[in-house]
Parts: C-alpha cells; structure tokens; sequence
C-alpha cells in the first residue's frame, strides 16, 4: 500500500486568507492511502521543506502531496525536497492551490471545496506515481556547421576554439557566402573582405575545421549527440592534396564568358575556375555543364597545363558518413526574384540591376574591379537611383515582411557612389527608414547631409528606356507631387528569402519552417538559436533577415550552445518521456506518424508466446520530448508517456466522480 | 432553464440551501493553457469555482477516453485547452488534438450527450482573461443547460456539427 503524506502551504496569506488550509489538511488526511497531512505558512521554504523530510522519514511516506502554488514554479523545488530524503524525486504530485484558487475566488467556503478537491486528485495521481529515472546517452562530440557563409564560419572558429572539432559544409566551391561579395560594410565601412578574408583563413588553418566545399548533407538521422550525417562531396575534377592553386589552369581554359554566379552574373569566368581570388579552399572546380571535355571530349587543357598534374576527369561524388553531437544550420539567404514587379523591367533593361550586382560593381574585386559602370555600355553613370522595398513589406508581389538592411545598404551604395562618383545624383525612394542598429541613424544622416543624396519618401510605379535614359516615375509623397527621374541606372533592393531547398533542408534535420520557409526556432525570445530538435541551433539569415552583426552575435550564441552540450560527457534524457509495451503492440505505426519529432521507429521483435518475429514501436529515448501524442492515439493503448500515464489521469477524474453534490 | 433542472434545483434546496451549480473538468495543455490559468490567478482575475483542472503536457495528449470517462463519472462539462495553432511546445501536438476532438465532438450526440457540454478552445501563455472568460462562459452555458440527464434525445445534430467546426476551424 502506498503511504501518501499530505502537505498544504499557506503561503503567507496566499493561499490561507481564502482557503481554510487547516481543515483542508484535517479532510486530506483522510483520503485513501494518505497516512499523514500537515500545514505550514510557507512549506517552499527551508523549515517547511524540513517538515516534508521530517515527516518522510518519520511516517516512512513513499510519495508526498504538496498543496501551494503552481507546479511551474515550485515541482522542481519539491523534487528536490523529497529527493533530499531519499525518495524518488518523481514521487512528488502538486495541487495548485494558489493560482487555481485562492487567487481566483472570492468565496472561502467554496475555495476551501476546490482546495480540497484539487488535493483529493493530486493524492489519486500520486498514488500510481512510479518511481523514474534519468538515462545517460552517448554523446559524440564533433560539430556540423551546415553554411560557410560569414555565420558558419563564426559558429564553426568558436566551436573549434572551445576545443571540439567542427565539420564544416558549403555547398559552392569556396567558403565566404554572401559577405565575400560585398564591398564595404555598413555602418563603419570597413572593407567586407579585410574583416572576412582573415576569419576565411583562420577556418582552413584551425586543426579542429575541416571544411569540406563543394558539398552537401544529404541525410540526418539519429538524435541529439548522436547523429549521423550523410555528406555528398560533389566530384571537384581536381585532386584538393595535389592541386596548389596556382591559377593557370583557369587562365589558360578556353571556354569564356560563363556568367560566375559569386559576380551575380554582371562578370564571366571559365569553365574551371575558383569563384573569387581570395576563395578558401583555393582549389578549382571544373564546372562538368561547360566544359569542353565533358560536353565533347575535347580540349583537356587545364590537365595538360597543369604543373603538378591535379586535373582528375574522372573523379566521382563520395558520400561520407560522419558521426555527429550537434548541428548548426546557417544556410542564409537568398534575394528575390524581382521580375515578378514588370513595372521595373528587370532582365528588360540591363542597367536596371539589384543590389548585391551593384556590390560587385563596386568591389575592388569585381568584374570592373571597383569602377562604377553600367552594364549595357560601361560608362560611369550620372544619375542613380535606389529603390528600397523591391518584394519587402509588398504583400501584392513578394513578401509581407522588412527585410531589414536594406534601408542600410541602400545608404551605403548612394555614399559609396557619391564617394566614387562625385558628381553624380544619387535618388532612395524610400516606405521609411529603419535605421536601428549602432550607429545606423547617423550613417544614413551622413550619406544624405554630407554626400548629398537626395532621398524620396514615396514608392516607385514604372521605370521604362526613352532616348537611352531610364525614366522613373514614382511619387514623393511628403512633398504630395508625382516624380520622374531620368536615370543612367536603377538598383533595386530586392527581399532577401529563404533558400529555395529550405523547406527540404528542414525535412532532412527535422526541424519546422514558417510559412515564407525561414527556420522556425524553439522560442522567439527565449531560444531563439535553439530548434525545437535538440542538438539542433540556428544562425544567420537563415532564420530570418539579418544584418553582419545580429548573424555573428547569433553563430557565436550557437556555437556556445554546442559548447555547452559537449561539456559533459553524457546526455541526460528527461524521464517523462512516452514508451511502449511491446507485449500489445500491434506495430500499425500510428504512433510513429503522429510523432511530432520522428521519435518512434519500428524494429522486429520476437514475440514471447508465439516465438514468431513481429514488428514493434519503439521510442527513442534521446528524442522523445514526452508530448504524449502517440498515447493518445494508440489504439491498443500499448504507447504510454511516463507521469502521465492513463491510469493516473483517470484516477484524478474518478476522485472527483466521488462528490455527487456539484461544485 | 428546462423544468427538470427547477426540480433538482428544489431538491438539492431542500438538503443543501445551495443552488446546483455544473462541474466542469478542464484539461490544460502544460505549456499555454495551464500557464494562461496562472496567469488568471497571479492576475487576481475572478472566475466562478466550477473547474477542476488536469495537467497535461500537451492538448495531444488528452485521450477521447477521459472526456467519456469524465461523461460517465457525471461531470456536466469537460473543456480542453491548447495552445494556439503554431504556438504547440512539441510543434503539432495541438493539431492532432483539435482533429481528435473535433471528431469526438461530432459523435457526442450519438450518446445522448449535449455536443455543447464539451468544449475545446486555445488559449496560450499570456491570455489569463480569456482563460476566466472561458470559465465564465462555460459556467453560465452549463448552467442554462442543467443537470447532465445521462441520456437526451439527440436533435439538429447537423446543425450542431456545422456550428462546432466553423468555430474551430
């Protein structure tokens, strides 16, 4: 037989002005199984826990009813109290006196009813209460940065740092992602390259990174500590031990003018190439679509070129499986596809061209190596506008949310113009200017009062060519008139969004996404970089639109969360998690697809009487988060969640059955 | 208010200077709902004492099974609480409950139960009004109906149907 001690708190005047907690103890007393009861004004503190021990020891109690406040606040602390007197700590149920009512009613009789009746199901639970205990799980301390963008590199220097080793994937054949294609930063305009390049370096040097470019996850199975990661590494056609990047294999290919992807298309490269001189790992790609080799089994001319003979055309995909603690997604961005807005005649007209295009332009790297000139004929152009807002807060054509930099970056490129080119116009048609980071105010008051961009509240309708001007007609609605300006370029910041294989990204490491596909974190505020898959965090953009800083501040936050995981030697898995008796399982894998964390998998079982195999569910311990849902739906009500089992909800609604005379 | 609750009401009169008033089991989502109740009461927020609420660790875990056994076992009405759509802790858990009960609810009337003795709403975190709105309402609805009879005639089930699924949808 069970021996439930029972314990009302008064909590000051909490819970005693409204319930009466003497009598409540006296009738608690009372209940089945219940072999003592007391009160006390406030039973959380160190004298009432000690008459919660006391009593244990004394009445040998195996399991003890709390009578106070919310179990969200105080069950960890009980826990801990009966486990100081070598009880289980899960033999501990509370009744919510407080917040369910005394704070609630205004009538003692009937709260001190509802007081006792919540202590009356509290002792009907606690009397099925079975012992639980926490497992220990394997751990494999080795990280997986998924994205060399500015925020994989971050997240994987701070994770190697810390002293585990890190696995870093990107899918293009360099590390750098979007912030190697910039040219100037905002709001110090401190050189996009000088402050990566270095960090780029220190990736490949760090005997904890290994980077493996050119790649991408293609499975993630397994749970937190424990996964395993199928890799494809893409056959690169050049062996990365031989090849020492010497560059003459990619000035000597024959097959030109192939728009490089890293130039956004406004510069050429060839058909074995590294996207951009800086690139780590500085080893070519052959890209197999345009080379002559693959396509017409001619040329070979990089592999007769080539001095220490790197040229492999034979080379194959390899899939690499890698046993993996923690991952950290940071898969960033993409920009939007403008030519949804006809209006603006993207692909039409070659000066109308986006944002990232102009950072190329700019670039002391880029295809004209920092000079500003229009792409249909190469002059310097005059006269410039910016359009802000190109598929941002426009939920006609592209998406409904602020992408963010965009009003930031619009400042810098009008400066970065007016700075370059000093006598040309630069136009913002802005919706408002969202400035709010360090700094930021003042650089965009900068570029209007001391460059002298002329900047235009107002949204922009048609932008079309007349007497090779572009005209763009938009309005200025502060001033409340109809504006056209005769450009020699449009540059439009176009929405950033999510990658285009998110959604199937998020498939692989069983994480959610919203509805524009961006990452869904664990909490909005207070874990933000966690998913809700454990092991599982998030940085950069690919989360949601982000600038430099908020994505290293995020990688950097990530990373110390995979830090933390791997500072133990073990994993602790919660004991309230679901399990199934297999002896009724039936296997009809209904559990397993109501799962909402692929916890349950099937494995072959022989079954006891029969000596025949059969299929069986079985939980993962590592993933299950005891949500209960495949209890739920078990038909043969073999899937049961440890603490709240069936029976013990039941019995609480039976106790109750008991009193026949309404509330 | 139906004769039957008048007489009941005088019984228990006669025992009890005590006017009857509904039970009412509440099933509340550990995550949202439970701590919307919290809430209510660390808000001060008044609500008639009719519940008694069961913590679950999320709406999907609540088994049809406890909403006939508390059916059976004479509650007058059983509300379940979840957190809203995209707020669920474990992702989805609420999704599957609304299906569940939404069918549960459907098939109410085939037991002689009044559809609207069983009620499903979401209430997150920080909704402790809603929460003893919800009470409130519950109550007085409760109320209105009287007594749980046991068995009813079961009229305008299609009606009824259509009502609860344009709620919840």
């Amino acid at each position: 037989m069970a021996r439930i001690g029972v314990f009302v708190c008064w909590c000051g005047s909490n819970i005693a002005k409204m319930v009466d907690v003497k009598k409540a103890a006296e009738i608690a007393g009372g209940f089945p199984n219940v072999v003592y009861s007391a009160d006390y004004k406030y039973m959380c503190s160190d004298p009432g826990q000690n008459i919660v021990k006391d009593a244990i020891r004394e009445h040998k109690l195996d399991r003890v009813v709390i009578g106070s406040c919310s179990p969200r606040l105080h069950e960890p602390t009980f826990q801990r109290c009966i486990g100081g007197a070598d009880l289980n700590p899960y033999m501990v149920e509370m009744a919510n006196l407080r917040e369910h009512c005394s704070w609630v009613h205004d009538d003692r009789e009937k709260a001190t009813d509802k007081a006792i009746d919540l202590l009356r199901m509290a002792v009907a639970k606690v009397a099925s209460d079975e012992p639980l205990y926490t497992t220990k799980l394997p751990l494999t301390k080795r990280a997986l940065v998924i994205g060399g963008g500015i925020a994989g590199i971050q997240a994987a220097l701070d994770i190697a740092n810390a002293g585990y080793p890190v696995t870093l994937v990107e899918r293009t054949p360099s590390i750098g992602g979007h912030m190697a294609q910039y040219d100037k930063t905002f709001p110090t305009l401190d050189c996009a390259a000088c402050i990566l390049t270095p960090k780029m370096v220190d990736c490949a040097s760090n005997p904890n990174i290994q980077i493996l470019s050119y790649s991408e996850v293609e499975d993630v199975s397994g749970f937190v500590g424990n996964f395993e990661v199928k890799i494809r590494k893409r056959a690169r056609s050049v062996n990365f031990e031989k090849c020492t990047g010497c560059g003459i294999c990619y000035s000597k290919c024959p097959v030109r003018k192939i728009p490089n992807e890293f130039d956004e298309g406004i510069g050429d490269r060839r058909a074995i190439y590294v996207p951009f001189p800086q690139a780590v790992p500085n080893v070519p790609v052959i890209d197999r679509e345009n080379c002559r080799w693959f396509k017409e089994e001619k040329c070979r001319a990089c592999e007769k070129l080539c001095p220490s003979q790197a040229i492999e055309y034979d080379q194959e995909d390899e899939i690499l499986t890698e046993k993996i603690g923690a991952i950290v997604v940071a898969t960033g961005f993409k920009t939007w596809d403008h030519s949804a807005i006809g209006e603006y005649g993207y692909g039409k007209y070659k000066d109308v061209i986006t944002s990232l295009q102009f950072e190329r332009l700019t670039n002391a790297s880029g295809p004209t190596e920092g000079k500003v000139a229009r792409p249909s004929d190469g002059k310097t152009p005059e006269t410039v506008v910016f359009l802000s807002c190109v598929g941002s807060r426009d939920e006609n054509h592209g998406y409904p949310y602020c992408s963010k930099v965009c009003c930031m970056y619009n400042a810098k490129q009008a400066l970065l113009l007016k700075d370059k080119v000093h006598d040309a116009n630069a136009y913002v048609f802005y919706m408002d200017i969202r400035a709010n980071g360090k700094g930021y105010e003042e650089f965009v008051k900068r570029t209007i009062e001391d460059y002298g961009a002329t900047y235009l509240r107002g949204r922009v309708s048609r932008i079309f060519e007349s007497d090779g001007k572009l005209i763009v007609r938009g309005a200025d609605t502060l001033a409340g008139v109809p504006v056209e300006i005769q450009a020699d370029m449009v540059v439009l910041a176009t929405a950033m969004e999510p990658q285009t294989d998110a959604k199937e990204m998020a498939r692989k490491l069983g994480v959610s996404t919203d509805q524009h596909n961006w990452f869904t974190e664990a909490h909005p505020k207070l874990a933000p970089v966690e998913a809700l898959t454990a092991g599982v965090y998030f940085a950069g953009a690919c989360q949601y639109p982000r600038d430099i800083p908020d994505t290293v501040a995020q990688a950097s936050g990530a990373a110390s969360k995979v830090a933390v995981l791997f500072s133990k030697d073990e994993i602790t898995s919660e004991p309230m998690i679901a399990y199934i008796q297999e002896s009724s399982c039936a296997g009809c894998h209904l559990c397993a697809s109501v799962c909402p964390f692929t916890a349950i998998d099937m494995v072959e079982v022989t079954d006891p009487r029969t000596k025949k195999p059969k299929m069986v569910a079985r939980v993962n311990a590592g993933i299950c988060h005891g949500c209960g849902t495949c209890a739920a739906a078990c038909r043969s009500q073999s899937a049961k969640l440890r603490g709240f089992e069936d029976t013990q909800i039941l019995a609480e609604i039976e106790a109750l059955a008991e009193i026949t005379s309404g509330f | 208010m139906s004769e039957e609750t008048t007489t009941i009401e005088q019984q228990t009169e006669e025992q009890k200077p005590k006017v009857w008033k509904p039970r009412i089991l509440g099933i509340l989502c550990n995550w949202c709902s439970y701590a919307g109740a919290d809430l209510a009461g660390s808000s001060r927020l008044q609500y008639p004492p009719n519940v008694r609420i069961i913590r679950v660790p999320c709406s999907g875990r609540v088994n049809p099974q406890y909403i006939f056994k508390a059916f059976q076992r004479g509650f007058e009405g059983v509300l379940v609480l979840g957190c809203h759509p995209g707020d669920c802790h474990y992702a989805k858990g609420n999704y599957y409950a609304r299906r569940r009960l939404m069918l549960l609810k459907k098939f109410l009337p085939s037991l002689g139960i009044e559809p609207e003795r069983f009620h499903f709403e979401w209430v997150s975190a920080s909704e402790g009004i809603i929460f003893a709105e919800v009470i409130a309402k519950m109550t007085k609805k409760l109320e209105d109906l009287g007594p749980f009879s046991g068995v009813s005639v079961v009229q305008g089930v299609t009606q009824i149907n259509t009502d609860a699924e344009d709620e919840h949808r």
